[in-house]
């Protein structure tokens, strides 16, 4: 079709461009509870592990307590954020019926994946990032590979981007919507390694450690920023990567298809 | 020529209940076209396929000769939809909600027609409210103006006066058919049936999925709709005349007036004739034509009585 057959002309990167801008337009409106909120968690904890316990505590060799949680706690920031953006933003369209006003217009199931994906990584590096400004209080990190790490928190970021899609298109309700986040993220987060290296677990706990996805990512983003690891940058990209990009397909599969958006 | 929208076989069923049942119907360009039914008879369903709300089940949809599902991304950019339940995003103010919806059909934001849709719907002194603030009657105007910011080429409304006062009502049908006449098609669903034959060139009325008339809005009145012959005698009957039976009579005005029912179909001239034949002197005579809305209790009635659901 020619688009000289529509009265008006059409612009086919607007539809993302428009809906990227409104999902940041809609965390930055409640950027109280979207940004504030979790950098003030971020910070308590960062001032209960970098002030009071960082200095008598050393879980790594050649580190403080400090510098071995703050990758840990950024990432957590991260993560929480990627997913409650997009979990929340498409879930409350689907519950309060605004989902329609999306699926009546030309925007593609990719362009919709993509500015939900963005939006939401968008949140999740900002919070980490005040995070990384306000640890720098309490201890001054080696950044061994700054390309490396910011790539791990972008593909964690991604990962639980589109995780999030996935549980708000099969969350029934708001506590099903958040059992995901207490009874799935918040565990996986803290037995993955965020306040302790994993080598220290006794058997079987290490061993059970390795099959928790989180672990890959929290332990290969602390890696490239400390320049030591529980397991290779090999292996947590392989691990992360593959998840992530497992998600995608199945986040696109059920855009895609419409599942439990359009009737 | 190219149809508005073009509807051919189309079926659809939720959970083994079949809530469109095998459908067709076309709409021209520049029509007004009404789809009519009571609750449940799936106007809706059928309205959310088109739009792109409902999966299509069976059949095929084509709006401007373009298949909805294989080329939705002209067919969306063509439709503009008030949907019945009222959407809104509470984040955003109207003017920043108008901008966006223009951007999500691809359409850069026209300040001059943004502007003119505000004005013509009422929506200037609340501009700067955000949606959660706004009244009932306010969200219905705003709805419109949102269906409206990309100039699509065919708008769907799905009872959009629902629970709007009476000015507001006859304020939005002035600029439905305003735009009608910039060239804008028209499919419109509403339980207002003196609306709907206001309004519509065509009528299509649908019942438990079926499409069970479908003609111009006055010869579905004309060939429906009973009419009553109102007659005003010189002597006055004491007695109802034998041989009018068949046209349900009824005497008024102590036996001056006559009513008469004249079914569908049937000519006036050969019930006067009948009644000359009677030796009644006539003074004076009315006719009164019943409306859209007896005519869709007769069909959807009819089918109720026959069992056919």
């Amino acid at each position: 079709m020619n688009d000289k057959d529509l009265s008006v002309r059409f612009y086919s990167w607007l539809p993302f461009m428009t809906l990227l801008r409104k999902e940041i337009l809609r965390f930055m409106r409640v950027a109280s509870q979207t940004l504030l909120t979790p950098i003030i968690t971020a910070s308590l904890y960062l001032f209960v592990f970098g002030a009071t316990l960082g200095e008598r505590l050393s879980v790594l060799e050649g580190f403080s307590y400090a510098q071995f949680v703050i990758p840990g706690l950024i990432l957590m920031g991260v993560i929480n954020n990627s997913f409650s953006n997009t979990s929340s933003s498409l879930f409350m369209s689907r519950y309060l019926g605004g989902i329609v006003d999306l699926l009546v217009t030309p925007v593609t199931p990719p362009q919709f994946i993509l500015a939900y994906t963005l939006a939401a990584m968008l949140r999740g590096s900002l919070v980490g990032t005040v995070v990384w400004v306000i640890s720098t209080l309490f201890a001054e990190l080696p950044w061994e590979a700054p390309l490396l790490a910011v790539l791990m928190a972008l593909l964690a970021s991604f990962l639980f981007a589109q995780f999030g899609l996935i549980a708000a298109i099969f969350a029934h309700n708001f506590d099903t919507l958040s059992m995901y986040n207490n009874f799935l993220i918040l565990p996986l987060i803290y037995l993955g390694g965020v306040f302790y290296p994993i080598s220290i677990l006794p058997a079987p706990w290490e061993t059970l450690s390795y099959l928790n996805p989180l672990f890959y990512l929290i332990d290969g983003f602390r890696h490239a920023i400390l320049g030591v690891g529980d397991t290779s940058y090999l292996l947590a990209f392989g691990v992360s990567g593959s998840i992530a990009l497992f998600l995608f397909c199945w986040a696109a599969w059920l855009i895609g298809k419409g599942y439990r958006l359009r009737t | 020529m190219t149809k508005a929208l073009q509807i051919e076989n189309l079926s659809k069923s939720f959970a083994g209940v079949q809530a469109v049942k095998d459908i067709s119907f076309a709409i021209e360009k520049g029509e007004i076209f009404g789809l009519l039914g009571p609750n449940g008879a799936g106007k809706s369903t059928t309205i959310n396929m088109i739009a792109g709300v409902c999966r299509v089940g069976t059949g095929r949809i084509r709006a401007f000769g373009y298949d909805n599902q294989r080329d939705y991304r002209y067919t969306r950019r063509m439709l503009g939809v008030v949907h019945q339940e009222i959407v809104i995003d509470n984040f955003f103010t109207i003017d920043q909600a108008l901008k966006l919806h223009a951007g999500y059909y691809g359409v850069k934001d026209d300040p001059d027609w943004r502007q003119l849709l505000i004005e013509r719907l009422g929506l200037t002194l609340h501009l700067n409210k955000v949606m959660l603030k706004l009244s009932g009657g306010l969200k219905r105007r705003f709805m419109i103006a949102k269906a409206l910011i990309h100039r699509p080429q065919l708008l769907i409304l799905d009872e959009p006066t629902a629970g709007v006062d009476v000015e507001l009502r006859h304020g939005l049908w002035d600029f439905v058919r305003e735009i009608n006449q910039q060239g804008t098609t028209i499919l419109l669903t509403t339980h207002y049936l003196e609306e709907a034959e206001q309004m519509c060139d065509r009528i299509a009325i649908m019942h438990h999925g079926e499409l069970i008339a479908l003609e111009r809005t006055h010869e579905l009145v004309r060939r429906l709709s009973n009419r009553q012959l109102r007659l005003w005698l010189e002597d006055p009957l004491r007695e109802l005349p034998v041989g009018l039976e068949s046209f349900r009579p009824k005497l008024k005005d102590g036996g001056r007036e006559l009513l008469l029912c004249l079914p569908a179909g049937e000519s006036a001239g050969n019930l006067l004739k009948t009644i000359c034949g009677l030796g009644l002197q006539i003074r004076d005579i009315e006719t009164d034509q019943s409306g859209l809305e007896e005519v869709f209790l007769q069909l959807t009635g009819m089918k109720e009585k026959n069992g056919e659901r």
